[in-house]
C-alpha cells in the first residue's frame, strides 16, 4: 500500500469535504414543490409557546432562574426554541437521511460523481442546520412581539440552536447509518422523547432536588441552558462547559457519521 | 351457485388479516405504550405538577384536584386520538396505493364495508391495548390510582374512533402523503395542546375554547375527568358520549361510500 | 493502437471470505465498446464498482487515464458517467431537475447544466415529459433517462451495468439504438450483460466472466469461431428424457452438450447432423438448426447456460 493512500485510511473522512453546498442545492430545489412542509415545522413550536402561556402560565405563575423569578412562559420559550432546534435537526438527519440512503438511492448517485461521501454528511448537516436556523429566527421574533425577551443578548441564541442544531442533525445522521429499516424509526421517538420532557424544558433541574445532575447527561439540557442565558443575559462560566459539551459531541458524531458512510456506500 | 356459507362476519376477518400483520410488532409497540406515558407523567404530571400545586389558586381552577390527577385522564384519551388518527393514515393509503392489500381483499367475498368496519374493529384493538398500558401506568401514581380508569379506557377508545374513521375518510380520498404531515401539525397537535387535556379550557380565549368543544377530545377528556375523579353528571355524560358517537357514526359512513368508490374504479 | 483508458492488473475483490473477482485482467482502449458477459454472481458488477472507483481495490492494480481510483477517485469520476443496475433517479425531482442536479454535482455551472439538459433530454427522446415526475415514467423511460444523466458531464468513458435488464423488448431496441449512436460519437463504452444478443450487438470486444475470473476474451465473432462450431443442432426429447439419448448422438458433430430439456449438437453443418441423427433412427419431438452464438461459447466454456 503507498503511504498516500494509507493516510487517507487514517485521517478521519471528516476533512475530505470539497462541495456540500451541491447537496444543499439538490435539497433547494425539492422542496420548490413542498414549500408547506417546511413552513409547517415552524408552527410546532409556536403552539407549545401558545399553550404553555395560556393554559399553565395561570396556574404555575412565576419560576425561579439563577435567583430571579420569571414569568412561566418567559421560562419556557427558551427551552421551546432550543427543542425546536433539536427535533428538526433529528428529524432531517434521520427518516429523511435513511429514505436517501436505503430507499431512494440518492447517496449512491452523488457518490458515481466527483461528491464524496464527507461531501454528503456535511451537506445533509448543514441543510439540517440552515432550516434550524430558519426556525429559530421566526421563533426569535414571535418570542420578541409577545413580549418574552429578556435581553438583547437574545441574539447569542441564534448560534446557540446552530450548535444545537449541529450536534443533533451529527448524532442523527450517525445513529441511522446502523438502522436497518423503518421499524428502526420509533428508537428516534424513544430517544428523543425523555430529552424533550427531562432537560429542564419545562420545571427547573432543581425540582428533582439531590437527584438534579442527572439532567446534565442530557445534551439538549446543554443547549436549553445556553439559549436561557441568551434570552436573559446573565452568563456565567457554565456556559463553556455546555458549549463544550455539545461541540465535542457533535465532532466525535460528525467523524463517525462521515467514516460510517464511507463503510456503507464504498463496499 | 357456491353455497358455501361464512359464519364469522366480514369485518372480523378483516380484523384478522390486521392481526397476523401486527404479529411482529406488538411488543415494542406495548413496551413503548408503557413506557411514554410514564414518561409523559414523570415530566409533565410530577414535574410541572410541583410547580402548578405550590401555586395557592391552581388547585380552584383545576377544580380541587392535584395537577397530576387533573393531566392523567388527559393522557389517557390523548394517547388514543393519537393512535386513532395516524394509524388510519399511512396505514391506510398504503393498502390502497402501495401494499394495495386492501384491493386484495376486495377480491375476495369480502365487501369496501367489510373493510371499514374491520378498520374499526381494529382501531378499537390498537386504542384498547394502548390506553390500557396508561391506564396501568397510571395506577402506579397514588394521586392518579382509581377504578375510574377502567370506563376511561373505554371512552378513550371511543375518541380513539371519532378520530380514526373521519381520518380514514380522509385518507381513501387522499393523493399525496404530504397532507397527513398537515393533520398531524394542524389538528392532533393542536388538539392535544389545546384541548383541555393539560388546562381547562377556561384558561383559553373564548373562540379557541369552542373550537375544542367543536372536536370530539375534549368532550372524552371531560368525561374521563369525572370517572377518575369521583365526579360522573349522567345527564352530561350521555351528550358527550353521543357527540362522540356522531364523528364515529359520520366517519364510517363516509368512509364507507368513499371505500367503495375508490375499489370500484 | 489508441490509449488505454482502464487497466486492471490482477485485480481482486473480496467481501470478507467472500471473493467477488479472482484476480482479472483487463485493458479497455480509447473508443471501444467492451463488454463483461456472465451470469449473475460472475463478479461483474463487483468489477464496474471499482472501476466507478466506488468500491476500493482489494489487492492488485487499477489504472483509469493512468490515476489511481484510491487516490484520485472523484478526479476520475469527472470524467466517467455511470449508468448503474438498478436505477438511482431523484424521484422527489422532475425529469430536467435530474439532470440539471445531477450536473451540479459535476461542479458544471448552471447555465450550461441547462444547456445540456436541453440537449441530453432530445437526445434520450424525453423532451415532452421534461417537467414529469420520475415516478411516473415507464422503466424504459427511467433507463434512458439514467444514460441521459450519466452523460451530463460529457464523460470520456460510459460504463453501463445491465443496461436493458429487465425491459421488455421494444424498449431494449430504443436503448440500444441511443447506445450505438453513443459510440459513433466516440464515447467508451464498458458494459456488462448477460444477454448474448446484447453483447453481440454493442460489444466490439469482450471478456467472459465466470465465478470471478475471466474464462475467454476477444470480438463476439472471434469467440465464436474459437470456442464453438458455425452451427448447433438442438433436438428436443419428450422431458426426462434427454439423458437417455445423450449417448446416441455421439459422433454426429464436433461435439455435443446434454441439458435438461434439450441436446445441443455442435456441428459445421447442421442439416446434415439432423439427416444422420434420422438416419441413426432417433425421433426427436422436434429439431431446430441455428448459428452458433455466445451462450454456446458460455456453455462449452463453463458446461453451465447463462441465463438460467
Amino acid at each position: 500500500m503507498s503511504s498516500n493512500s494509507l493516510l487517507l485510511r487514517i485521517v478521519p473522512p471528516v476533512f475530505a469535504v470539497r462541495r456540500p453546498q451541491r447537496m444543499i442545492e439538490r435539497h433547494v430545489v425539492a422542496y420548490r414543490r413542498q414549500w408547506l412542509i417546511i413552513v409547517s415545522g415552524f408552527f410546532e413550536p409556536l403552539f407549545y409557546l401558545l399553550s404553555m402561556r395560556a393554559g399553565l402560565g395561570d396556574l404555575v405563575g412565576t419560576v425561579s432562574v439563577g435567583g430571579v423569578q420569571v414569568p412561566y412562559d418567559r421560562f419556557v420559550a427558551p427551552a421551546l426554541m432550543a427543542s425546536s432546534a433539536m427535533n428538526g435537526a433529528i428529524f432531517d438527519s434521520t427518516g429523511n437521511v435513511l429514505g436517501r440512503l436505503k430507499y431512494f438511492r440518492l447517496y449512491d448517485a452523488a457518490l458515481a460523481t466527483p461528491m464524496g461521501p464527507a461531501d454528503v454528511a456535511m451537506g445533509e448537516i448543514g441543510w439540517a442546520l440552515l432550516r434550524g436556523q430558519l426556525y429559530a429566527l421566526s421563533f426569535l421574533v414571535v418570542m420578541w412581539s409577545m413580549g418574552l425577551v429578556g435581553s438583547p443578548w437574545v441574539l447569542m441564541a441564534l448560534p446557540a440552536c446552530a450548535l444545537i442544531g449541529l450536534t443533533f442533525a451529527a448524532v442523527g445522521f450517525a445513529g441511522t447509518t446502523f438502522m436497518r429499516g423503518w421499524q428502526d424509526m420509533d428508537i428516534v421517538t424513544t430517544a428523543t422523547m425523555p430529552l424533550f420532557l427531562f432537560s429542564a424544558t419545562f420545571f427547573p433541574a432543581s425540582s428533582y432536588g439531590s437527584w438534579s445532575w442527572v439532567v446534565q447527561l442530557s445534551p439538549l439540557y446543554h443547549g436549553v441552558a445556553l439559549v436561557r442565558a441568551a434570552n436573559s443575559g446573565v452568563w456565567t462560566a457554565g456556559v463553556i462547559g455546555h458549549v463544550a459539551v455539545l461541540a465535542g459531541l457533535s465532532l466525535a458524531a460528525l467523524a463517525l457519521a462521515a467514516r460510517r458512510l464511507d463503510v456503507l456506500l464504498r463496499k | 351457485m357456491n353455497t358455501h356459507r361464512v359464519t364469522t362476519p366480514g369485518p372480523l376477518r378483516v380484523l384478522s388479516w390486521h392481526l397476523v400483520a401486527y404479529k411482529r410488532f406488538w411488543k415494542a409497540n406495548v413496551l413503548s405504550g408503557l413506557v411514554q406515558p410514564l414518561l409523559y407523567m414523570l415530566g409533565l404530571g410530577v414535574g410541572v405538577g410541583a410547580l402548578v400545586d405550590r401555586n395557592t389558586g391552581a388547585t380552584e381552577v383545576l377544580g380541587g384536584a392535584s395537577y397530576v390527577a387533573f393531566v392523567a385522564p388527559g393522557l389517557l384519551v390523548t394517547t388514543a386520538m393519537a393512535l386513532g388518527a395516524g394509524e388510519s393514515m399511512w396505514p391506510v393509503m398504503g393498502g390502497l396505493k402501495w401494499s394495495r392489500g386492501y384491493h386484495a381483499i376486495a377480491a375476495t367475498a369480502l365487501t369496501p364495508r367489510d373493510i371499514v368496519l374491520g378498520h374499526g374493529v381494529w382501531m378499537t384493538v390498537r386504542t384498547g391495548l394502548a390506553s390500557s398500558s396508561v391506564a396501568a401506568a397510571l395506577a402506579l401514581f397514588p394521586d392518579t390510582r382509581s377504578w375510574g380508569l377502567i370506563p376511561s379506557v373505554l371512552i378513550a377508545v371511543w375518541v380513539g374512533l371519532a378520530f380514526a374513521m373521519p381520518v380514514m375518510a380522509f385518507s381513501i380520498k387522499a393523493e399525496l402523503d404530504g397532507a397527513f404531515a398537515a393533520i398531524q401539525r394542524f389538528v392532533v397537535i393542536p388538539l392535544f395542546l389545546f384541548g383541555g387535556a393539560f388546562y381547562p379550557l377556561s384558561q383559553l380565549p373564548a373562540a379557541i375554547a369552542w373550537l375544542a368543544r367543536v372536536a370530539p377530545l375534549w368532550h372524552g377528556v371531560v368525561m374521563a375527568r369525572q370517572c377518575t375523579t369521583g365526579t360522573v353528571q349522567w345527564g352530561a355524560a350521555a351528550l358527550h358520549l353521543g357527540y362522540i358517537g356522531l364523528w364515529v357514526a359520520a366517519g364510517t359512513t363516509l368512509a364507507a361510500v368513499r371505500m367503495r368508490k375508490r375499489l370500484s374504479t | 493502437m489508441s490509449e488505454a483508458l482502464i487497466t486492471a492488473r490482477n485485480l481482486v475483490k473480496k467481501f470478507g471470505e467472500l471473493t467477488a473477482v479472482a484476480g482479472i485482467d483487463v485493458e479497455v482502449r480509447r473508443g471501444e465498446a467492451f463488454g463483461f458477459l456472465g451470469p449473475n454472481g460472475a463478479g461483474k458488477s463487483s468489477t464496474m464498482r471499482m472501476i466507478g472507483c466506488v468500491s476500493p481495490v482489494t489487492s492488485g492494480e487499477l489504472r483509469l487515464f493512468g490515476m489511481d481510483p484510491a487516490t484520485d477517485g472523484p478526479r476520475i469520476r469527472g470524467r466517467i458517467g455511470v449508468v448503474p443496475q438498478m436505477d438511482t433517479l431523484d424521484t422527489e425531482l422532475t425529469v430536467e431537475e435530474n439532470l440539471h442536479i445531477y450536473g451540479r454535482f459535476f461542479d458544471i455551472p448552471r447555465a450550461e447544466c441547462r444547456r445540456r439538459t436541453k440537449e441530453l433530454l432530445a437526445f434520450a427522446q424525453l423532451s415532452e415529459r421534461a417537467t414529469s415526475v420520475v415516478d411516473n415514467l415507464s422503466g424504459g423511460m427511467k433507463r434512458r433517462l439514467s444514460i441521459a444523466r450519466s452523460l451530463i458531464n460529457n464523460p470520456e468513458l460510459l460504463l453501463l451495468d445491465e443496461p436493458t435488464t429487465g425491459l421488455d423488448p421494444q424498449a431494449r431496441h430504443v436503448l440500444w439504438d441511443r447506445l450505438y449512436r453513443l459510440k459513433q460519437d466516440g464515447v467508451t463504452l464498458v458494459l456488462t450483460t448477460h444477454y448474448m444478443d446484447e453483447a453481440e450487438q454493442l460489444c466490439d470486444r469482450l471478456v467472459v466472466m465466470d465465478q470471478g475470473r475471466i474464462v475467454a476474451e476477444g470480438s463476439p465473432r472471434s469467440l465464436i469461431e474459437q470456442h464453438s462450431t458455425r452451427e448447433v443442432l438442438e433436438l428436443r426429447f419428450p422431458a426426462g428424457r434427454n439423458e437417455e439419448h445423450g449417448p446416441q448422438v455421439e459422433g454426429l458433430g464436433e461435439r455435443h452438450e446434454v441439458l435438461p430439456d434439450r441436446i445441443l449438437v455442435y456441428a459445421r453443418d447442421g442439416e446434415e447432423a439432423l439427416a444422420a441423427a434420422h438416419a441413426r433412427g432417433l425421433q426427436p419431438e422436434s429439431a431446430l438448426v441455428r448459428r452458433s452464438s455466445l451462450e454456446d461459447v458460455f456453455l462449452h466454456l463453463t458446461g453451465r447456460t447463462l441465463v438460467d
